[in-house]
C-alpha cells in the first residue's frame, strides 16, 4: 500500500526517512526521554507552519509560487481573534467565517492569476501586501481574547480535550485510553491534510494540477479544466493558510499583524515544500510531503534546545542544513548524460 | 534610434510607469496645496532628498534586474546587503569599501555556482544562502548592532552633497550607466537576454550559459553590497535586518519597469522608472500621513493595477 507512492517519489521517501531518523534520535537524546508533554509541545510548534507549507505546496505544484501565504495566515489570525468568541456555536461559526475569508482571498489570487494573466509570484507579492495591510487595519496592536477553554483543549492531549468539555467521562472512558495521549494539534493537522488534500488530489481538478505542472500546453490541449484547477489551487492555498491562521490565533489567544513573522512563514514554507520532495518546477510532490518537510525543519530547531547549542550560531546551522538539504537535489544533475536535459 | 520613440510593446510599460509617476507627483502636490498651501514635492531640494533615499533601492534593483532577466531571482539580497555593510564597518579604514564589495563578489559567485552548476532553483538556493549569511552575521555580531562605525569615505558617498546634489545620486547614476551599457552594448548583455529567453537555445548557439548565470548573480550581489555600503554610510553604522525592506520593492520596481519575471525581456530605463515610481509613491503616502496598513494596501493595489494596465500576457509561452 504505502510502498508504491514511496517508490514513485524518491524525494518524499528520502524526506520521510530523514524525518523519522531525526525524530527518533531527538527523543533518544532528550534528557527525559519520550514524554507526552514534549510531544505535545513539538506538535504545537509545528501546526501553523505545517498548514502554511501545505498551502504553499499547491501553487508550487502548478509551477507557480504563492508569496502571500504568510500574510493570509496573519490576516486570518487577526480575523479569528475577533470572530472566535462567545458561545460555542458562535465560536464555530466564527471559525467557519475565518476559513471562508482565507479561502476567498485565495480564490481572488487565483482569479488575478488566471484572468489578469499576471505571473503568480508577482501577483501574490502584491496581494500579500494587501493582506498585510488588512491585517494591520484589524489589529494595529496585538490583541484579542479567545476562549481559554478552547485554547487549552486544542493545544493539549486528547485526554485534556475530553476533560475540558466533559466528554467520555471527563476523558477517563476505557475506549479513549489508547488515544488519550495523542496531541490534539497533530490530529487536527492530519485530519485536515488527509481529509481535504488526499480526496482533492484524486478529483479531475486535482489531477489537472499535476498535469499543469508537468506541461501546461499539453494539459490545455487535452481538454483539462486548466483555469478551474488554477483557481482551485490558489483557493485551496488560501484555505490551508487560514487553517494555520486560525490555529495560531487559538494557540496564542490573540491576533498579531507582524510583517516580519508573515515573511518568515512564507519563506520557511518554501523551504518545507522543497524538503518534502515537491519540485519547484511543478508537477511532482504533494502536500503530505510538505508536512514531512516541515517536520524536518522543526525537529532540527528542537535539537538546539537539548544539545545546548550556542544561540548565536543556531541561525547559521539552520541555514547550512537548508543549503545542504536542497543541494541533495543536485545529485540528479550528476546522473544526467545529455547536457540539454539540464535546461528543463 | 527611431525605435526609442515609437511605443513598441516592450516600451509600453515604461511609458505607463512614467505617466503614473507624474500622476503620483501631481496628486501629492495637489494634496499639499490644499492642506498646506505649498508644493514641497516640486522643490528641487525635496526631490533630491527623496532620490537620495531612493538610490539604495535603485542600486539593489539594478542588480536584481540582471538576475530576473535570466528568469532567476535573488532572494539573498537582504543579508548580502547587511553582511557587506557589517564587514565594511568592521574592517574600517581604506579597506572598508573593498571588503564590503568582496563580500558581494563571493556571495554572488556562490549563488551563481549553486544555480548554474548544481542546477538548484535560484528561489530556494538564494534563500538558503540568505539564511546562512544571517547566521554568519549573527555569530559575528552577537545579534546586536555592531559598534563599529562607517568610514568618512562611506559617509561622503551616502550622505554628502556636491554642488547641491547628493553624492549617492552620482553613485546610483554610475551603477545605472554601467548596467545599461553592459546590457545594451556588450556581448555579455546579449548573452543575458538570450539565456533568459531560452537557455537551451542559447547553449546550443555557443553561449556559455553557466558563466552568464554566474556573472549575473555576481553583479546582483555586488549591487546589493554597494547598497549596503551606502546605507551603512547614510546611517553611520550597520545594523541587523537593514536589508529586509529592500527585497520586495526591488523585485516590484524591476517588474513595474516592464521586465518579464520569467526572463528574456526588459530594458534598464524601465527599472530606473520603476524605482522612481516606488520612491514617489512612498513619499506621497508619507506626506498624506497614511498609516502603515493603508500604505500596504495601496502598494499592493498599485502593483496589480499597473500590471493589468500593461496588458495581459499570452496564456502560454511554450
Amino acid at each position: 500500500m504505502i510502498a508504491k507512492p514511496l517508490r514513485r517519489n524518491r524525494g518524499f521517501a528520502a524526506a520521510l526517512i530523514l524525518f523519522l531518523v531525526l525524530f527518533v534520535v531527538y527523543h533518544i537524546l532528550h534528557p527525559r526521554g519520550f514524554s507526552t508533554a514534549v510531544f505535545i509541545q513539538n506538535a504545537n510548534e509545528t501546526v501553523a507552519i505545517a498548514f502554511v507549507a501545505m498551502a504553499q505546496t499547491i501553487p508550487v505544484l502548478i509551477g507557480g509560487l504563492d508569496l502571500s501565504v504568510g500574510a493570509v495566515m496573519t490576516l486570518t489570525a487577526c480575523l479569528a481573534s475577533y470572530l472566535v468568541v462567545g458561545t460555542p456555536a458562535q465560536m464555530i461559526f466564527g471559525m467557519f467565517l475565518t476559513l471562508l475569508a482565507g479561502t476567498t482571498f485565495g480564490v481572488m489570487n487565483g482569479l488575478i492569476v488566471v484572468f489578469g494573466r499576471i505571473q503568480p509570484i508577482i501577483a501574490t507579492l502584491a496581494t500579500g501586501a494587501i493582506a498585510m495591510g488588512l491585517a494591520l487595519l484589524l489589529r494595529p496592536t496585538p490583541g484579542g481574547d479567545i476562549d481559554a477553554d478552547l485554547n487549552w483543549a486544542l493545544t493539549n492531549s486528547v485526554f485534556d480535550f475530553a476533560e475540558t468539555y466533559g466528554l467520555a467521562d471527563d476523558g477517563n472512558a476505557a475506549w479513549l485510553q489508547p488515544f488519550a495521549n495523542i496531541p490534539v494539534p497533530l490530529i487536527i493537522l492530519l485530519v485536515v491534510a488527509f481529509g481535504v488534500w488526499t480526496p482533492f488530489k484524486r478529483t479531475v481538478t486535482g489531477r489537472t494540477l499535476y498535469a499543469i505542472g508537468s506541461a501546461e500546453s499539453a494539459a490545455k490541449l487535452s481538454g483539462l479544466p486548466v483555469r478551474r484547477a488554477k483557481i482551485a489551487a490558489f483557493g485551496l492555498a488560501g484555505f490551508f493558510a487560514s487553517c494555520g491562521g486560525l490555529y495560531l490565533a487559538i494557540q496564542t489567544s490573540s491576533g498579531n499583524a507582524d510583517i516580519t513573522q508573515a515573511g518568515a512563514y512564507t519563506l520557511n514554507s518554501i523551504a518545507a515544500v522543497v524538503l518534502g520532495g515537491t519540485s519547484l518546477l511543478g508537477g511532482i510532490g504533494g502536500a503530505i510531503g510538505s508536512l514531512v518537510g516541515t517536520g524536518i525543519l522543526r525537529v532540527i530547531s528542537f535539537y538546539f534546545r537539548i544539545l545546548s547549542v550556542d544561540p548565536l550560531i543556531q541561525p547559521l546551522i539552520e541555514g547550512l542544513v537548508l543549503l545542504a538539504a536542497v543541494s541533495l537535489g543536485a545529485l540528479r544533475t550528476l546522473r544526467i548524460k545529455n547536457k540539454l536535459e539540464h535546461f528543463r | 534610434m527611431n525605435t526609442q520613440f515609437s511605443v513598441s510593446p516592450e516600451n509600453k510599460p515604461i511609458f505607463i510607469a512614467l505617466g503614473f509617476t507624474l500622476v503620483i507627483i501631481l496628486i501629492g502636490t495637489g494634496y499639499t496645496l490644499i492642506t498646506q498651501g505649498a508644493a514641497p514635492m516640486l522643490m528641487p531640494s525635496y526631490l533630491a532628498q527623496q532620490l537620495q533615499i531612493g538610490a539604495f533601492l535603485g542600486v539593489c534593483a539594478a542588480g536584481m534586474m540582471m538576475v530576473i532577466l535570466l528568469g532567476h531571482i535573488d532572494l539573498s539580497i537582504p543579508w548580502t546587503l547587511t553582511a557587506a555593510a557589517m564587514m565594511a564597518t568592521t574592517v574600517g579604514g581604506p579597506w572598508a569599501i573593498p571588503a564590503g564589495l568582496a563580500v558581494g563578489l563571493i556571495v554572488g559567485l556562490f549563488n551563481g555556482l549553486g544555480v548554474s552548476v548544481l542546477r538548484i532553483p535560484s528561489m530556494i538556493f538564494t534563500l538558503g544562502v540568505d539564511t546562512a549569511l544571517r547566521g554568519l552575521m549573527v555569530a559575528h555580531t552577537g545579534g546586536f548592532a555592531p559598534q563599529t562605525e562607517a568610514t568618512p569615505l562611506m559617509r561622503f558617498l551616502a550622505a554628502d552633497r556636491v554642488l547641491g546634489i547628493p553624492v549617492a545620486l552620482f553613485v546610483w547614476a554610475g551603477v545605472s550607466i554601467a548596467i545599461a551599457g553592459l546590457l545594451s552594448r556588450t556581448g555579455f548583455g546579449k548573452a543575458v537576454y538570450a539565456t533568459g529567453a531560452k537557455e537551451s537555445a542559447a547553449f546550443l548557439s555557443g553561449i556559455r550559459t553557466k558563466w552568464v548565470s554566474v556573472g549575473a548573480f555576481m553583479i546582483s550581489s555586488l549591487c546589493a553590497a554597494t547598497a549596503g555600503i551606502l546605507l551603512a554610510g547614510y546611517s553611520a553604522k550597520a545594523y541587523q535586518g537593514m536589508g529586509n525592506p529592500y527585497l520586495l520593492p526591488a523585485i516590484a520596481a524591476v517588474v513595474l519597469g516592464g521586465t518579464h519575471i520569467l526572463g528574456g525581456r526588459g530594458r534598464y530605463i524601465g527599472t530606473l522608472i520603476g524605482v522612481i515610481l516606488i520612491v514617489f509613491l512612498n513619499s506621497v503616502l508619507s506626506i498624506m500621513q497614511m498609516p502603515e496598513a493603508v500604505r500596504q494596501i495601496i502598494y499592493g493595489t498599485v502593483i496589480i493595477g499597473m500590471l493589468l494596465v500593461y496588458g495581459r500576457e499570452t496564456t502560454s509561452r511554450n
